[in-house]
């Protein structure tokens, strides 16, 4: 059953990025584009999303388990660590040289668009890339 | 500073349905939704890879959708083959090495107050701005 509900998460949250405008990169750009010709909607989006996720989790979290799945898997890492923000700011380049992050560029598929299946095939290498570097810092870790 | 393009109904409506769609994700598979953790547990032997995998089939979905409404999805990328590269690899690297990305850290994270994902979310804001100022859009 996590299955169907990972599928409808998923389209719900797909409608949600075209709604919103966030898989136009040209969009995305606008707003790091701040001290030229800003367009603040992204600001908004996350407004939009943290005022409906944030009470929701929080009160759903009281509960003993997840509806379908065993237990909840909520991230407990709470190191701010060189990894945190080396991260952070390779990602913040990426984005602000195409606009796409992880989310809209999936989404982006359904556009048939050649650009978009290179930028998605370097992110997934990118992925595997990340990973190796973190294995091979952190042997022991996962 | 002028502000151009600004459309905060369209953003505030979507941005509730991915918040929306965040929670349903949460309520029932029990998980955070981040499309990076997602992405990368779809190419990954991991034990919840066909959720991933269906997740991911959603994002595909939802534009196509939404496209039965009439309505024209605007959509213009523009860079050079190898911007797309590098950016590309600087995603999928960056947001595996600070696991998390503008849905991880910057939707969920800020939500659960999070502290590591309110800094990841400042800074990668801050480098996208600054990466914009010194290479244009």
């Amino acid at each position: 059953m996590t299955k169907l509900s990972s599928l409808i998460s998923g389209i719900i949250f797909g409608l949600g990025l075209t709604i919103s405008g966030m898989v136009n990169p040209e969009k995305v750009l606008g707003f790091l584009n701040i001290f030229d010709a800003w367009d603040p909607s992204l600001i908004l989006v996350m407004i939009g999303a943290i005022l409906i996720f944030s009470p929701l989790h929080f009160i759903f979290k009281r509960k003993s388990r997840p509806i379908f799945a065993k237990n909840f898997f909520v991230p407990s890492n709470k190191d701010i660590d060189n990894k945190l923000i080396i991260g952070a700011i390779m990602f913040g380049v990426g984005w602000g040289l195409v606009g796409f992050c992880p989310g809209p560029a999936i989404s982006a598929i359904s556009f048939l668009n050649t650009s978009v299946y290179l930028f998605v095939l370097f992110m997934f290498f990118g992925f595997y890339l990340g990973n190796f570097f973190i294995n091979k810092n952190e042997p022991n870790k996962v | 500073m002028n502000i151009i393009n600004f459309t905060p109904v369209s953003a505030f409506v979507g941005g509730s349905l991915i918040g929306f769609a965040a929670f349903l994700f949460f309520a029932f598979n029990g998980r955070i939704a981040g499309v990076c953790s997602i992405a990368s547990g779809a190419i990954n032997k991991s034990e919840n890879r066909f959720d991933n995998i269906l997740f991911l089939l959603g994002l595909i979905i939802g534009p196509i959708i939404y496209s039965f409404s009439g309505k024209e999805i605007e959509s213009v990328l523009t860079n050079s083959i190898p911007l797309l590269i590098i950016g590309g690899l600087l995603v999928g690297a960056g947001t595996k090495i600070g696991n998390g990305c503008t849905s991880g850290h910057g939707v969920c994270g800020v939500s659960r107050f999070s502290l590591r994902s309110i800094i990841a979310t400042i800074t990668f804001i801050i480098t996208g701005v600054i990466t914009v100022l010194i290479f244009g859009i």
